[in-house]
């Protein structure tokens, strides 16, 4: 245990705090510019109103709510995995959890947006919070958009604070390494933090209300976003299947995407000695579970709806099928099942390079997804006469391209102002080799010896 | 007793002429979306009369089909609405407020019926066309929904006027423009609660469906049509 100051694991995970590169500049530039385009798209949207996007008459929701959905989808990566390792005290988790965590916000942040890009009158979104207002009316608390409201801002909350509350004992270290400016930002970040042992406790206890507390709101958010669709009797929309498909769905989602931030985190940050080969592993594992999982969720979804045999169920089950919808329907079958249980089941391939490329198939596969559920069942409901269908037009595009553009944007300031992967818990781990197994109990007493 | 204000729609007499449709038109303001934004599905029919054929030509059996909001009792789309915009009146009447609208357009996806409309753009109309709007009909901005009221304002000053005279509302008091216009008078309307009304007693007819009668959310639109069982047997 290296308790000096100039341990090579702070000097390590606090260096892209202190020096930063023309690249990243450069990166942010570009990023940024992505951004404000997607934001004059919404201008131009406010300007001369929804019509300049391509949802129409029958399918009202197009592009905004599948992003919505899907951003939603990507955030259960973090907290929720972060949260399920450190109950179980999977100890390869140290290294991984911050950049989980980090996902959850920003996914959230980017996938609340949505829902009032998408109103028709954006400026009253607040309409839908429960507050004595002039218009003497409560929100309709039968509506599933109004429990979206509160189950994604639940989930918010928790998940800032559930990454917020560990990064308490990094921010007193960076205090302690910097002057200046610097030292007194960090300083405030760390709220007074001494490394006191009724601070660790405190601290620990917390972590431990959170992880346990945020599960079931992790579970419920994606179920009660899935209620938005299954709740109307929209033909294959209205099923009992959607609460724990979209909920495997977004886990399925959220680990590709983790997959990818961590490779990507790796590379430029130079991580190789805090994410190894055996992390990558380990959540290619994970993957190919949620593949299976999901599969079996289509699998049960479709079944049942083809033996059903209700005419207006049909008709959206062969659009998607082998219809106008169907060029989709199978590259997302392709990319979340096919070549995700035919790559990962071997060993020998889950190198990071091939489950990186793996993962982005899924990622784009659950995004189809999410499109499949949403616009089929629009433009093929009950009366045939009204059927139609949909196109997304430049302004959807651009914000959507933009989303992704924000979500890589805000990773990269985070990890330029807080160390990404968190510093005493690979202290407290002793920072071993994953693959070399340490004894429990000297991991618990860890955590006091590893105080500065 | 409150009023309970419900439709028939005899198919048999409509001759698809789409007198109503225009009628509704003029009616409430209805803006026209013009060529390009109908073509990708911006049109706004608060009513419309949908065709479906049958058989090849040239033994081709066309059959009109008025199909406008159903005001269910049991309406999904007011139950989805975050802001109450889209709720129930004390008459029965699924009533649409416009103020009260942000534009989740979740109401129209939850309607089975397609009836609902959305407010792509602001509502424009060529000059001098603005000078024939309706004055007792709001006209709707950019970002609400909007639908069939069963033309609210008439039944609102037909009750006015029934009041006025001290007497009870009769079924001319509060036609709506559909059913004046309609030259076969195959739309009929009227209150459901009083048991002497034509459209309470035609709501009963053998002849009578609901559209979508198995979701249960029980419309107060009947539409009437010979049943294929009263059909004589010829082949």
């Amino acid at each position: 245990m290296n308790r000096t100051r100039n341990n090579p694991l702070a000097d390590d995970l606090v260096r892209p705090l202190l020096h930063t590169s023309v690249w990243f500049y450069g990166g942010v530039l570009v990023l940024a510019s992505i951004v404000a385009c997607g934001a004059a798209a919404w201008a131009y949207q406010l300007w001369y109103g929804m019509g300049v996007a391509g949802v129409n008459w029958p399918v009202f929701w197009g592009f905004y709510e599948t992003n919505f959905v899907f951003w939603i989808g990507i955030s259960h990566a973090g907290t929720l995995i972060s949260a399920i390792l450190r109950l179980v005290n999977a100890r390869w988790r140290r290294p991984v959890t911050r950049c989980a965590e980090v996902i959850t916000a920003f996914a959230l942040m980017i996938g609340a947006i949505f829902p009032i890009i998408h109103l028709g009158k954006p400026w009253l979104f607040f309409w839908v919070a429960p507050y004595p207002s002039s218009r003497e009316l409560w929100p309709n608390f039968r509506s599933p958009l109004v429990w979206d409201f509160f189950a994604i801002n639940t989930y918010l909350i928790g998940s800032l604070l559930f990454l917020l509350l560990p990064m308490i004992p990094d921010f007193a270290l960076i205090r302690d390494r910097t002057t200046g400016r610097r030292q007194r930002i960090y300083g405030a970040l760390a709220l007074g933090w001494q490394g006191t042992t009724t601070q660790w406790h405190r601290l620990e206890a917390a972590m431990q209300i959170m992880a346990v507390a945020i599960i079931p709101v992790a579970v419920s958010v994606h179920t009660i976003v899935s209620f938005d669709f299954s709740m109307a009797h929209v033909p294959m929309w209205h099923s009992t299947i959607f609460g724990p498909y979209f909920v495997a769905g977004a886990i399925f989602s959220g680990i590709a995407a983790l997959i990818i931030a961590m490779a990507a985190l790796r590379r430029m940050l130079k991580l190789h000695a805090y994410l190894h080969p055996l992390h990558f592993d380990n959540l290619s594992k994970l993957l190919l579970l949620m593949s299976l999982l999901w599969g079996y969720f289509v699998f049960s979804e479709r079944l049942t709806v083809w033996y059903g045999n209700v005419p207006s169920e049909m008709a959206v089950f062969w659009a998607t099928q082998r219809g106008a919808f169907a060029p989709f329907y199978w590259t997302m079958v392709v990319c979340n099942f096919v070549i995700p249980v035919s790559i990962l089941s071997f060993r020998r391939l889950r190198t990071i390079p091939i489950v990186v490329m793996v993962s982005c198939g899924v990622v784009v596969g659950m995004w189809l997804e999410r499109f499949l559920i949403i616009v089929p069942g629009l433009s093929t409901k009950q009366l045939p006469y009204s059927w139609g269908t949909y196109a997304p037009r430049p302004a959807e595009v651009i914000i959507m391209v933009a989303t992704f553009a924000a979500m890589a944007l805000l990773y990269m300031l985070f990890s330029k102002f807080v160390p990404i992967i968190s510093i005493w818990e690979m202290k407290v781990g002793n920072q071993p080799h994953p693959a070399v197994p340490v004894d429990d109990d000297e991991e618990a007493q860890g955590l006091w010896r590893a105080r500065p | 007793m409150a009023h309970r204000w419900g439709m028939v729609v005899d198919l048999d007499k409509c001759t698809g002429c789409e007198a109503c449709v225009t009628a509704c038109h003029a009616e409430n303001n209805i803006p026209t979306a013009g060529a390009t934004e109908a073509a990708r599905g911006r049109a706004m029919h608060w009513l419309r009369v949908e065709r479906y054929w049958e058989g090849d030509f040239p033994d081709v059996k066309v059959k009109f089909k008025p199909v406008m909001c159903q005001h269910c009792d049991n309406a999904p789309c007011e139950a989805v609405c975050p802001t109450y915009a889209s709720h129930q009146t004390d008459e029965g009447l699924n009533a649409q407020v416009y103020n009260r609208c942000i534009g989740t357009r979740y109401c129209a996806n939850a309607c089975s019926y397609n009836v609902r409309f959305f407010n792509f753009f602001n509502p424009q109309w060529e000059k001098p066309l603005q000078l024939q709007l309706n004055p007792d009909v709001s006209v709707r901005e950019v970002g609400v929904m909007e639908k069939c009221t069963f033309c609210v304002q008439r039944i609102k000053s037909g009750k006015t006027a029934a009041k006025a005279d001290d007497r009870a509302v009769t079924e001319a008091d509060v036609q709506p423009a559909c059913a004046q216009a309609c030259p076969a008078g195959a739309i009929i309307f009227g209150d459901l609660n009083d048991h002497e009304s034509r459209v309470a007693r035609l709501t009963h007819s053998p002849r009578g469906t609901k559209l979508l009668e198995d979701l249960g959310t029980e419309p107060k639109v009947t539409y009437l049509q010979r049943q294929s069982w009263n059909e004589p047997d010829t082949q």
